[in-house]
């Protein structure tokens, strides 16, 4: 997975979230919380959706990291990076 | 919410339907709203076509039990009777879901709780409906002459008379009791809901909905307001073990906890859970919860979740997500609306740390939650950060004083010091 890939997938996430969002104006490191109108269980299902998309495991403590656009298209490829080979 | 317009039958003539049976769809200022058959039976006639706007509480179809007329009367024990007048219910509007239909401790308290709700319902023989369609005349809008408040005919015929042209506004709904015969009705929400569309008139439309039942509230509640802070490290603690081993989509959210505690607490407090209806309180049959919920293009709407105390913390978040996606795709039962017993809003999300809510009426409370936050927290004379959350109660001080919502409010707190048994 390349960094557009991921970005694609994180995007995809939100849109299903909060459909109404213009994904060119995201900042990309500012936490979604603060830019877009989610709550808990939008953020929630934004975690799902990625983790779905990706195959990989989003645990609590890491949500801070996901929670912007940049620090989601880090942790994915960070985690996808980190499996054998035959898994990616 | 005055009228509705109907979309869309699901059934026909003739089909057999069960209590709960989504049966057509109603679009009310914002929301399109499932409505649920109250009773079991056979659809005898369609009342109202699609494509229709009528006002709240008109008849939309008539249901039998496919065979001769009932005689309800005859399905009710002497107890059963007395407890129906006591509660001010209606026997002949009582649907027995018993054995061969007989009328139940139950089916009387929900008619009771249902009266409670304030859901308009009107008594109307088949032959004054058709003819109230044929002249135009609007059922809600008349005070029936007939036995027991029912319009007759020559009541539709004086009122197409008087009304010369149909007349344009819908009036408020009359409150006349119902035949069984006459499900399922017009639902009355207690907010407005959410868009499929987003035009300016629709967000005027909610904005004065959520206006009127707000300003209801305040005109008629004497609310109190009481609030305590909740010590939450042990309900997070817990929650976070459970969720570790969790995919996000099975997670259960702090949210789902405080809601659950609300409903448990409701027992050792019941004053809280019910209506303000004709001067007096009416218990809740049920703990229904109804859920503050934001939509995406503004405006809220409170669905409720029904037997929360029932429900384990998996359930209840299922249900959450359930009825969070359909609120916002306006797709909501008419049950889910006019239900509620009790409501929980939760502010968390938006970072407030205390809100102090607005009952919605005939409500008698509302439980507020605003965000959880660490907090220097002193306990057994030492001081540590703690998470914590402001909890806060409104409630009608018709219906219940200070001292009972203090211990509601203490009620929960305790329960939430023991999330395991939640």
């Amino acid at each position: 997975m390349n960094e557009d890939q991921a970005r694609e997938l994180v995007l995809e996430a939100l849109r299903d979230v909060a459909p109404e969002i213009d994904s060119a104006t995201i900042d990309p490191d500012v936490p979604f919380q603060e830019q877009l109108d989610l709550d808990s269980m939008d953020f929630l299902n934004y975690v799902s959706g990625v983790e779905e998309a990706a195959g990989i495991r989003i645990p609590e403590p890491d949500y801070p990291k996901v929670s912007s656009l940049a620090g989601c298209v880090a942790f994915v490829l960070a985690v996808v990076a980190a499996r054998p080979e035959r898994a990616r | 919410m005055e009228a509705g317009t109907l979309v869309e039958w699901l059934v026909k003539p003739g089909d057999r339907v069960k209590r709960g049976d989504v049966v057509a769809v109603v679009d009310t200022e914002k929301a399109a709203i499932e409505v649920e058959v109250f009773t079991d039976g056979v659809v005898e006639e369609l009342l109202v076509p699609a494509g229709q706007r009528v006002p709240v509480g008109t008849v939309l179809a008539l249901v039998g039990d496919g065979g001769a007329p009932t005689t309800h009367e005859a399905r009710v024990s002497p107890v059963i009777r007395r407890l129906a007048e006591q509660l001010g219910v209606d026997l002949t509007t009582v649907t027995g879901t018993g054995p061969d239909g007989v009328i139940s401790r139950a089916d009387v308290e929900r008619a009771s709780s249902t009266t409670v709700g304030e859901r308009a319902r009107l008594r109307v023989s088949p032959l004054a409906a058709a003819e109230a369609q044929r002249l135009k005349v609007e059922l809600a809008t008349l005070t029936g002459s007939g036995p027991g408040g029912a319009i007759t005919q020559s009541d539709v015929q004086r009122a197409a008379a008087a009304q010369g042209t149909p007349e344009a506004g819908a009036a408020a709904p009359t409150n006349v009791p119902s035949v069984p015969e006459v499900a399922p009705e017009v639902p009355q929400p207690t907010t407005p809901g959410t868009g499929r569309e987003t035009s300016r008139e629709q967000q005027l439309a909610m904005r004065r909905a959520i206006a009127q039942l707000m300003a209801r509230s305040k005109r008629e509640i004497p609310h109190y307001y009481l609030g305590t802070r909740i010590e939450l490290s042990r309900s997070l603690a817990w929650l976070e073990a459970e969720n570790r081993n969790r995919k996000a989509g099975e997670r259960v959210l702090p949210a789902a906890l405080l809601i659950k505690a609300v409903a448990l607490a409701v027992h050792e407090t019941p004053s809280m859970n019910g209506f303000w209806i004709d001067g007096e309180f009416r218990p809740g049959a049920g703990v229904h919860v109804g859920v503050a919920i934001s939509l995406r293009e503004g405006g809220l709407i409170a669905p409720c979740i029904h037997d929360v105390d029932g429900r384990s913390l998996d359930d209840l978040m299922i249900a959450l997500h359930d009825l969070v996606q359909r609120a916002r795709a306006g797709r909501l039962r008419s049950s889910e609306m006019s239900d509620p017993t009790i409501t929980v809003s939760n502010m968390g999300d938006q970072g407030v740390e205390t809100l102090f809510g607005v009952i919605y009426a005939p409500q008698v409370s509302l439980v507020g939650f605003g965000k959880i936050l660490e907090r220097p927290w002193a306990e057994g004379g030492l001081l540590g950060v703690r998470p914590t959350v402001h909890a806060t109660l409104s409630a009608d001080h018709r219906a219940s004083d200070g001292h009972q919502g203090g211990l509601f409010l203490a009620t929960i707190d305790r329960l939430l010091q023991r999330p395991e048994a939640l």
